[in-house]
């Protein structure tokens, strides 16, 4: 496995055990996350990654282990507290989460009215560089049913930017986007991860976008990481499971078939 | 009968667990350092979501039901000559009972779905989650002024109802039907008192507007966030809000008016 230079361990998650119900999601999962650096969460779907995020950001609490960002352990944070720690997180949502009630421009400027006392020019200013970051300065006005789902997406990357978070969270950013809007948020997640610093956590499960802009990625399938590195070195990877899913092999360790029982005894019960 | 026992057993730690998030829910978004700068506008705009777009429906029922309620009257009242005290009975009934009791059901179906559904679908679209996540709790920004606008709309609009519905009582009581016209008024000032009936009445509006208010917000944001689960939640709302207030309007009527 070839390790990064990491300088600061800046996310830390360690043992992490969660139960939804009676299904385990997380088993024991360990994942560290320099700062500054592009690292991607990639899995099947229903592999728990976007979970991860919610587990991350707060959202929801494991049951057990441990959740470190930038030193504050997360799960044990008061809700005062969180709410702190998260002005200074950015999460891109798989489906915008736009604020449907208002504009493009008031979207974006939301953070600010709450968080800043910055005066009214000021915002217009600083809303108006995020949109132009993002390509869409033209759309101040409209409104979120106006937008294409890239668009939407974009503003509502702008508006997860607009605080100059520290750590930026983006779940399924490639999901559902056609290849020119998918080749723009490719595009924008490495240039803003260049211009702010920002450290960049990728959920997905596109392997050729994400491996184009990863520093490092994560393998997680049935709550536990089945392998990680590079993108380059993860190709190389003798697990069977990650071979799978970088190839796309419909059967293998992750089976076709949904557990069921014997397929001649089934089709012949009750006399068929 | 072990497993019936279970099952009570379940059904009744399901409820607890409900009303507990519910009481938690409430208390978490109103437990905050007033800032009136920032809640006020919140507050006011949802006033006028819930409470003045409720105004049409609740004048109308009340006119309605003011109207008919002189007419049932009228026809009981004349055989014993006593249609001068058809102001009296209607404005009681409408003051203390109907009034109350109608425009919360009406509050219930119009205002409390709306916000369960609103607010259910800003679940399901991670509208909710993305607000926390900018740092914004959602429960004082999304839920605390639906619960102080309906906790403020409620009375006024009650207030409305019963005031039209005596006013459509006399048009049809006294300019229709023609009851004497000194007689209907002052009959009623001399019968309604202020603190025995109109004040009862307007306590009583007061714990159907927290009471629907809390279950719309608590569904909607308990909800599951798929179009199943916000049409229960709805239809959820509208069921025990309705429920709560004719339970509720027993109780209160029992206490309040000392039986």
């Amino acid at each position: 496995m070839v390790s990064l230079e990491i300088t600061e361990e800046f996310i830390e998650i360690r043992n992490l055990q969660y139960y939804r119900g009676p299904r385990m999601i997380f088993d024991r999962l360990s994942i560290s996350i320099p700062q500054g650096k592009v690292v991607a969460i990639m899995g099947p779907s229903g592999s728990g990654k976007t979970t991860l995020l919610r587990l991350l950001s707060g959202q929801l609490k494991p049951d057990s282990g441990e959740i470190v960002v930038n030193g504050y352990h997360i799960p044990s944070l008061d809700r005062a507290t969180l709410f702190e720690v998260r002005k200074t997180m950015g999460m891109l949502f798989q489906s915008g989460a736009l604020f449907t009630d208002l504009t493009v421009f008031e979207n974006v400027a939301f953070p600010l009215r709450i968080h800043t006392d910055l005066s009214d020019d000021m915002i217009r200013d600083l809303v108006l560089m995020k949109l132009q970051s993002v390509g869409l300065r033209g759309a101040t006005q409209l409104m979120p049913n106006e937008l294409s789902g890239g668009m939407a997406r974009r503003v509502a990357l702008a508006r997860a930017i607009a605080l100059d978070p520290a750590i930026i969270m983006y779940d399924e950013p490639f999901t559902g986007l056609d290849p020119i809007a998918m080749g723009v948020i490719v595009q924008l997640i490495r240039t803003l991860n260049e211009a702010f610093a920002m450290t960049t956590i990728v959920v997905s499960h596109n392997i050729q976008e994400t491996a184009d802009i990863a520093d490092y990625i994560y393998v997680v399938s049935d709550g536990k990481v089945i392998g990680s590195g590079t993108p380059a070195s993860l190709l190389d990877d003798p697990s069977p499971r990650v071979q799978q899913f970088l190839q796309g092999m419909p059967d293998g360790p992750v089976p076709f078939h949904y557990p069921a029982e014997d397929y001649r005894e089934d089709l012949f019960k009750n006399g068929g | 009968m072990l497993r019936r026992l279970r099952q009570i057993g379940q059904a009744s730690l399901v409820i607890l667990a409900t009303l507990g998030r519910a009481g938690v829910i409430w208390a978490q978004s109103l437990w905050t350092k007033p800032d009136l700068s920032n809640s006020a506008p919140l507050v006011i705009q949802q006033i006028y979501q819930i409470g003045v777009l409720s105004v049409v429906i609740t004048v109308l029922s009340g006119f309605s039901i003011g109207a008919v309620l002189a007419l049932q009257g009228y026809t009981q009242l004349v055989r014993y000559g006593s249609e001068s005290a058809l102001g009296l009975g209607v404005a009681m009934v409408l003051v203390m009972e109907i009034g109350p009791v109608v425009s919360a059901l009406l509050f219930a179906g119009r205002a409390g779905s709306a916000m369960t559904a609103e607010i259910g679908l800003m679940k399901a679209t991670e509208q909710l989650a993305s607000m926390e996540m900018i740092g914004v709790d959602s429960l004082h920004r999304i839920v605390a002024p639906r619960l102080w606008a309906g906790f403020i709309s409620m009375p006024i609009l009650a207030l409305m109802f019963s005031v039209v519905g005596i006013w459509g009582a006399s048009l049809v009581g006294v300019d229709w039907l023609g009851v004497y016209e000194g007689a209907f008024w002052s009959v009623m000032q001399e019968g309604v008192d202020f603190n025995n009936h109109v004040l009862k009445g307007i306590v009583k509006t007061f714990v159907f507007g927290l009471v629907v208010t809390w279950i719309a917000v608590f569904e909607g944001y308990d909800t599951v966030p798929t179009s199943e689960g916000i049409a229960s939640a709805t239809t959820k709302t509208v069921v025990y809000s309705s429920v709560a207030i004719l339970v509720l309007d027993f109780f209160l009527t029992l206490v309040m008016f000392g039986f």
